[in-house]
């Protein structure tokens, strides 16, 4: 089943000032994905990436610095390991955890933050529509209930 | 403080799904030290149960609050504010304050969404250990203050056992042998030999055998 897929960025403010241009979108990142720019990724909490979920999205992931070049110190280890918490909240739902990622990629323009949004938009639109969609009733059920 | 940590969420979603407006009631006690039950991990726990019973085709009205702590009655009364909100309450407390708010409101649903696991502490961010095993009997101050009870794994009152090797417990070697670090740090204090007395036979009465524990402080009581 061919479908655009909602999938939602949460960016730092360091790795994601390309998107300040028009320039963005002129070098393919993929328009169906919803960029929120945030000071810092460790700043997100599990319940934001959740919520994001909540509003029907089928893939959510997080960019922020390289691990061991955040701006913020540990930013980015901490937005990775909330990740990760949400990666086995969803797979204790029976939810494929490859609709949640988190990507350390370097700051300024690069092709590294189009690359992960095709591969994001690639990756989602393989595994279909997201069993939170409001448009969407439940198929399956909770694994192990 | 109290360890605890959140059930499988499939469990909870299991107890709760039968119902149409929870209460995800956080405690800002013990289980909020030890980010298991805390504000922060309730409004996470009340999303995942929004995203649960969706993906299994159900509903409900999940709305959050907390309270100081679930293990006084003055504080279960408090639940007065969400009446009318909610027709089960999911606890994100340790067992005791399930068992308050099912004695105190004999009228409510309450579920617990945590196994509560220990009485521990945290020497390092993110890992807690077993350190006190609630005996009601502490021998602590014949052992360097490392407990017996809790951290051997035979709670053995005479150690250590011929399973202690290299200062490991035979059951994991990553688990130390206290019996061992009792010893060492006995020697570090110059009162080894006071580990020369034998300990005798032990009462375990006073560590729930003989029922349910109580306590009576005529000085407090009014």
């Amino acid at each position: 089943m061919s479908f655009t897929p909602d999938i939602r960025l949460f960016s730092c403010h360091y790795t994601s000032q390309q998107s300040c241009g028009a320039e963005l979108l002129k070098l393919g990142f993929p328009e169906n994905i919803r960029l929120n720019r945030v000071s810092c990724t460790g700043k997100l909490q599990v319940t934001t990436l959740l919520k994001a979920f909540e509003e029907g999205a089928d893939g959510v992931y997080v960019v922020g610095c390289p691990v061991d070049a955040c701006h913020n110190v540990k930013g980015s280890l901490r937005a990775a390991k909330r990740v990760e918490a949400v990666r086995q909240a969803l797979v204790e739902l029976g939810v494929e955890p490859e609709r949640v990622a988190m990507y350390h990629l370097p700051r300024g323009l690069h092709p590294e933050f189009i690359n992960a949004g095709r591969e994001m938009n690639e990756r989602i639109g393989k595994l279909g529509p997201g069993p939170f969609r409001l448009d969407r009733q439940a198929e399956t059920t909770l694994m192990g209930a | 403080m109290i360890v605890a940590e959140r059930k499988p969420l499939a469990e909870i979603v299991d107890m709760v799904k039968g119902h149409d407006k929870i209460l995800v009631l956080a405690c800002r006690g013990c289980v909020t030290v030890c980010s298991a039950g805390g504000e922060r991990e309730a409004a996470i726990l009340a999303s995942l149960i929004r995203l649960g019973l969706q993906k299994i085709g159900s509903s409900a009205e999940v709305i959050e609050g907390s309270l100081v702590r679930q293990c006084d009655k003055e504080y279960i009364d408090a639940i007065d504010r969400w009446q009318g909100q909610y027709d089960a309450i999911l606890s994100t407390a340790c067992g005791v304050g399930v068992n308050f708010i099912a004695n105190l409101r004999p009228g409510d649903n309450v579920y617990p969404a945590l196994n509560t696991t220990f009485f521990g502490g945290s020497a390092q961010q993110g890992i807690w250990s077993e350190q006190c095993a609630g005996c009601g009997d502490c021998v602590l101050h014949l052992t360097g203050g490392l407990c017996p009870v809790a951290r051997c794994a035979k709670s053995l009152m005479n150690g250590p056992c011929g399973g202690s090797v290299d200062g490991r417990c035979e059951i994991d070697r990553d688990v130390d042998c206290v019996w061992q670090l009792i010893y060492d740090r006995m020697g570090r204090l110059n009162r080894r030999e006071e580990l020369q007395a034998a300990a005798p036979i032990r009462d375990w009465s006073a560590a729930g055998h003989g029922g349910p524990r109580k306590q009576v402080r005529k000085d407090l009581t009014l």
